[in-house]
C-alpha cells in the first residue's frame, strides 16, 4: 500500500484510514465525514489529494498532440488557465476526467488515482515529440470551503487574486507552491501542490489556521456529489459519452461541428452525432423521498413494475447538507426532465424519487470577470 | 459484572426481562462505520435465525447489515433511530439499541463472547 507524504500526520490526527487507488489515505478523522462535510461548507477544510496523479506534457508540439486525444481547444486556452476534459475512446466513451492547466507551449494535468498508470501508459504511446513527465515527487493538498481565501490571505495575499480555474506559483510561509482555484467540493477553494518533503511543515501550518480542519475522502465523495461533479469509475467510465455524462459543455467550440478545427479527437464521429442528435441515456440527479439512500448500482424504474428498468443509480448517500439522501445515475432520455417521478429498487422495495438538477448544493466559486462558456463551463474535477 | 454477549460480527445481546434480550451493534462497530445516517428496522413480529440480516445500517459511505446474534421474534424495536439514526454513534450500547427479541433459544447466547473476550477479540484486530 502506498503512503502519502502527510501520512504520519494523518495517524497524530487520529484519522481512520483505509484502501483507494492503492494508496492508504483517511476516511475520516475523529469529527467524523458528516461534522468534515460541514465544516467544509462553512469554514474551510485541509484534504490531501496527494494519490492523485500529477503530470506535464513538455515540448513544443505539445498542444498538437494533446488535441488528438481530447475535445478541447488548447491553442485558445490562455497560459495558467485550466480546463476540465476528457481522455475519449473510439467508441466515444471516457477514458479518464482531469484538469489541464496551460503552462504557455507546456502543460500541466492532474488526473484520478485510479487511472494514473492508465493515463500515463496512454500518453506515452500517444504523445512522440512532447516528452510526458509524471511529478512523483510532489504532493497535493486541497484547501476547500469559504474561508479558505480569508486563511490564504493572511498567509499570501497575492493567491487570492486568483479567479476560479487559474494557477500560479507562490511561496506559502516560505515554502515554494503551485497553486490552483479549483477544487471538488462547490465550494471556493484551492489545490496546492508542492515538493513532498515541504508537504508536512505546510499542512501543520495551515492547520493552525482557526478556520481549518482536516476532512477526509469521505467528506471529499459526499461534497463532491452535493456539488453534481462526476466521480471517474462510478458516474463515467469507457462505456459512456461525454454527451450521455452531461459533460459536454467540455468540448470546445472549435473542436464541433462547423468548428475550425472539428473532431481530431477519438470518438469524434460519435461524440458530434450526439451532440447533433441527442444521446438516449442521460446522466440526471435523483432525490429519493424518505431517509434511505440509493447507492450505486440501484435501479430505477417506471411504475410499479419492477422489469420496467429505465436506468441505474452510479452515486448515491445521505448528503449531510441537504440533510437528505441524494443520487446521481443514468436514465432513458425520455424521462430525463426535472421533476419526473421515478421508482428506486432498494433492496427489493420500491421507494419513489423525483428527477432534479444538478447541483444539489450552489456552487460558490469565486470570479471576478466573467469567463468565456467556450473555456470553461463553471466546474471542476480535480 | 454485565451479562452482555458480544458476536464477532460486533452486535451486542442483553438479556432483558423474560425471555427476551436487547441488541444492537458495539462502540467498535460504530467507530467503523463512521457517521450512521440511517437505520432500517425489522417489523414487530419477523422472525429470524441467528446469523439472519435484521436491520440494515447506512453510513455516509456504505450500507451494512446488522445480523441476528441469536435467533428469535421481534417484539420492539427502537423507532427513534428513525428521525435520529446517528443516537447509534452516539451511544452504541444504550439509547442506539436497535430492537428487542423474544429469544428462541437462550443456550444461544453461551455460544457468544463475554465483555473480556470480546475485548481480547478486537484488541487482536487492531
Amino acid at each position: 500500500m502506498l503512503r502519502s507524504p502527510l501520512h504520519d500526520l494523518h495517524i497524530e490526527l487520529g484519522a481512520r484510514m483505509g484502501p483507494f487507488a492503492g494508496f492508504e489515505m483517511p476516511l475520516w478523522y475523529p469529527a467524523k465525514t458528516v461534522a468534515e462535510h460541514k465544516h467544509t461548507r462553512s469554514q474551510a477544510s485541509l484534504f490531501d489529494i496527494s494519490h492523485m496523479g500529477q503530470a506535464s506534457i513538455i515540448g513544443e508540439d505539445s498542444a498538437t498532440e494533446l488535441e488528438r486525444l481530447i475535445p478541447t481547444d488548447l491553442k485558445a486556452l490562455p497560459t495558467f488557465k485550466m480546463h476540465y476534459c476528457c481522455f475519449t475512446n473510439e467508441e466515444g466513451g471516457i477514458l479518464d476526467d482531469f484538469v489541464i492547466t496551460s503552462l504557455g507551449q507546456d502543460y500541466f494535468v492532474v488526473i484520478n488515482a485510479a487511472r494514473k498508470e492508465h493515463d500515463l501508459a496512454y500518453l506515452r504511446s500517444n504523445i512522440k515529440k512532447s516528452a510526458v513527465l509524471e511529478h512523483t515527487e510532489n504532493a497535493l493538498i486541497a484547501l476547500q470551503g469559504p474561508k479558505a481565501t480569508e486563511v490564504l490571505r493572511r498567509l499570501t495575499p497575492e493567491i487570492c487574486d486568483l479567479n476560479f480555474m487559474t494557477m500560479g506559483e507562490f511561496p506559502i510561509k516560505g515554502v515554494p507552491c503551485i497553486v490552483s482555484r479549483s477544487g471538488y467540493t462547490g465550494e471556493d477553494g484551492f489545490e496546492i501542490s508542492m515538493a513532498a518533503e515541504t508537504a508536512m511543515q505546510l499542512a501543520r501550518e495551515l492547520l493552525n489556521e482557526p478556520e481549518v480542519m482536516p476532512a477526509g475522502l469521505g467528506a471529499r465523495d459526499s461534497l463532491r456529489l452535493e456539488a453534481g461533479l462526476r466521480l471517474y469509475g462510478y458516474d463515467m467510465d469507457t462505456t459512456t459519452t461525454p454527451v450521455e455524462a452531461g459533460i459536454q459543455w467540455t468540448i470546445s467550440k472549435t473542436r464541433r461541428a462547423g468548428g475550425e478545427r472539428a473532431g481530431g479527437f477519438p470518438g469524434a464521429d460519435v461524440i458530434l452525432s450526439q451532440l447533433a442528435n441527442g444521446a438516449q441515456r442521460r446522466f440526471v440527479g435523483l432525490l429519493p423521498e424518505g431517509r434511505a439512500p440509493a447507492r450505486a448500482g440501484t435501479e430505477i424504474c417506471i411504475g410499479d413494475n419492477t422489469d420496467n428498468i429505465v436506468g441505474t443509480v452510479t452515486s448515491g448517500l445521505f448528503a449531510p447538507s441537504v440533510e437528505a439522501p441524494i443520487a446521481m445515475g443514468y436514465i432513458d432520455q425520455e424521462y430525463r426532465t426535472p421533476g419526473t417521478s421515478v421508482n428506486l429498487l432498494v433492496r427489493g422495495k420500491l421507494r419513489p424519487a423525483e428527477i432534479v438538477r444538478l447541483p444539489f448544493v450552489k456552487h460558490r466559486y469565486f470570479n471576478t470577470v466573467k469567463l468565456q462558456s467556450a473555456s470553461n463551463g463553471g466546474k471542476s474535477n480535480v | 459484572m454485565s451479562n452482555t454477549r458480544y458476536s464477532s460480527d460486533h452486535e451486542w445481546v442483553r438479556p432483558d426481562e423474560g425471555n427476551t434480550a436487547v441488541i444492537g451493534i458495539t462502540n467498535y462497530a460504530q467507530e467503523q462505520l463512521g457517521d450512521i445516517v440511517f437505520v432500517e428496522l425489522p417489523a414487530v413480529g419477523d422472525s429470524f435465525d441467528a446469523g439472519d440480516e435484521v436491520a440494515v445500517i447506512e453510513s455516509v459511505k456504505a450500507a451494512s447489515e446488522l445480523k441476528a446474534p441469536v435467533s428469535g421474534t421481534i417484539v420492539e424495536v427502537n423507532e427513534d433511530l428513525d428521525d435520529a439514526p446517528e443516537t447509534v454513534n452516539e451511544s452504541p450500547t444504550e439509547d442506539g439499541w436497535f430492537c428487542k427479541l423474544e429469544l428462541s433459544d437462550p443456550a444461544e447466547l453461551d455460544d457468544l463472547m463475554d465483555e473480556t473476550q470480546y475485548e481480547e477479540y478486537t484488541s487482536n484486530l487492531e
